[in-house]
């Protein structure tokens, strides 16, 4: 077993209750073991907790209890060098250029400004940002600045990225390029990989391992290995394991989305239904209180 | 120019050329609102004989200093605000209703306060600019995605540098409006109290003129104070542009 690089031990995390807001049990406990510079996505139902787990494994957020330790060292409300976060909103400064941007976080640390350069030039070059190195985020498209973003993780030479669903707001095509790059930036940096989605072919697509989360509060129901070879990209998709891992990531989640659309699953979906061929059944209207099904 | 600029500027000069011949014609009587024309060449000779200069100086100078008093006080009750959100859920409905008072109402009060000088005047052209200032400050404040100072904490940023090289930033959009704002305000206030409670400046220069039947003098320094307020907002908006045309997506 390879070196364990980061690791969460009985993490849970439990948001307070606020005015007339009962408290939220977001996550856990939840055991999980990053391998040293593996690829791991974390898929799961919305509102499983799967943003509160980046949060606290990036120091971002405390957990309420449990231990997060990152190489070695524990991790408690504050972010440890060396790890970096690209987050699914845009976090581009708009007032600075792209240059700026990317040369930002290497200018707080007070890098000297010969390094700044060759370290900016090189992110710009590997996202293929060079010739944009004088725009301002609004010029650019949100594929771009998203990896203006990227680019500024990037500089800082982490080891450890945290990508919280940074795909989320692209096009399917956009994202498919996108995830061949971060494969690309994955290899050349040995990085290790936290990838948050909610797009189970682009977990499977992209990860050493995928680790399936259960509705609310989240807990990891299952981590399933794809035994892909380390150079890959996006034509995995083609492949037949591909169908597999992205059925059987399906069949875990299955119920668990139904749960937290706050619907009891149908008996003939437990585990052992959905191992085998599962007849077509004709689509059951939801219940709905909605306006236009009482006209 | 573009088009739009075209019809924009047709239909000011249109306007203005309009008044012109009515007045020319004497469909318009000359004791109710003079020559377009003959105003500017009222203004022209008011100008050079220099004795307005004084009223100028003394205008200028309190919406001056109702101005940056307004824009730096504005700025730093809309942070404190911020900073404290009882507080600032306490100020809200304040806030929201403040512009519907009409504040010359307490001109008694604020003679009887500040005595017959310029105090007063500043002080409702700082009262009239102040609130636009700070809803601004906090518009902008919470307008600031939370995504950024997450960015900021990634970067091990204090919160000085975050307040300075993030918020203040991100927040400018707003400050730019709140200034512009204020700047507007900080003339009405003046130059509307200077109407009723001053002895000298433009607005009271006008009130003089009207009440001596002076439609030249009249016409000429309203004209007057019409170049200036708008000379004044281009010159902001112009600055306001330099600086935030690059945020914004290109149409």
């Amino acid at each position: 077993m390879a070196d364990v690089h980061a690791e969460l031990k009985g993490v849970t995390r439990v948001y307070p209750a606020q005015g007339r807001q009962a408290e939220v049990h977001a996550l856990g406990p939840v055991d999980l073991t990053l391998r040293q510079g593996e690829f791991f996505s974390v898929v799961g139902p919305s509102g499983c907790g799967k943003s509160t787990l980046m949060d606290v494994l990036s120091g971002l957020g405390a957990p309420t209890d449990g231990t997060v330790t990152f190489e070695g060292k524990p991790v408690r409300g504050d972010v440890p060098d060396g790890v970096g976060v690209v987050f699914q909103e845009d976090s581009s400064f708009p007032w600075l250029t792209v240059w700026d941007n990317v040369a930002f976080g290497l200018r707080r640390a007070g890098v000297p400004e010969t390094e700044i350069k060759e370290g900016v030039a090189y992110a710009l070059s590997f996202m293929g940002l060079e010739s944009f190195a004088h725009a301002y985020p609004a010029q650019l498209s949100g594929g771009m600045r998203q990896r203006v973003c990227i680019a500024r993780t990037l500089v800082m030479r982490p080891r450890l990225i945290l990508m919280d669903e940074p795909f989320g707001a692209l096009d399917q095509q956009t994202r498919l390029l996108m995830g061949d790059e971060l494969l690309r930036l994955w290899r050349e940096t040995g990085a290790t990989v936290l990838f948050i989605t909610h797009a189970l072919d682009e977990a499977a697509m992209l990860s050493d391992r995928i680790g399936v989360m259960s509705s609310r509060p989240g807990r990891l129901i299952e981590v399933v290995e794809t035994h892909w070879p380390r150079e890959r990209d996006s034509r995995v998709a083609a492949s037949d394991p591909f169908g597999h891992i992205t059925g059987h990531l399906w069949s875990l989640l299955r119920t668990e989305s139904l749960k937290a659309m706050g619907k009891s699953p149908a008996p003939e979906s437990t585990p052992e239904a959905a191992k085998g061929p599962a007849e077509p059944r004709p689509f059951k209207k939801r219940p709905s209180n909605r306006r236009e099904d009482a006209a | 120019m573009t088009r739009i600029g075209w019809i924009r500027l047709g239909v000011v000069v249109g306007a203005v050329l309009l008044l012109e011949v009515l007045c020319r014609t004497g469909v318009i009587d000359p004791q109710t609102v003079i020559a377009p024309s003959a105003m500017a060449v009222a203004l022209f000779d008011l100008l050079r004989s220099g004795e307005m200069n004084a009223d100028i100086a003394s205008t200028l100078t309190n919406v001056a200093i109702a101005f940056v008093a307004a824009v730096v006080g504005g700025f730093a009750i809309g942070v404190g605000l911020h900073a404290v959100p009882p507080l600032r859920r306490a100020a809200d409905p304040l806030l929201a209703t403040y512009y519907a008072i009409p504040f010359f109402v307490f001109y008694p009060v604020l003679i009887a306060l500040f005595g017959m000088n310029d105090l007063p005047i500043i002080v409702i052209g700082f009262l009239f600019a102040v609130v636009a200032m700070v809803i601004n400050t906090l518009n902008g404040l919470d307008r600031i995605p939370p995504v950024l100072l997450k960015t900021a904490r990634l970067m091990h940023m204090g919160p000085l540098n975050t307040a300075l090289r993030v918020k203040l930033p991100s927040a400018a959009p707003y400050l730019f409006t709140g200034v512009k704002l204020a700047v507007a305000y900080a003339f009405i206030g003046v130059i509307a109290a200077e109407f009723i409670l001053s002895t000298s400046g433009l607005g009271y220069s006008i009130a003089y003129a009207y009440n001596n039947f002076d439609n030249a003098r009249m016409y000429a320094l309203m004209l007057f104070i019409i170049i200036l307020v708008t000379a004044v907002n281009m010159a902001f908006y112009v600055w306001e542009q330099n600086q935030m045309q690059r945020r914004r997506r290109p149409s």
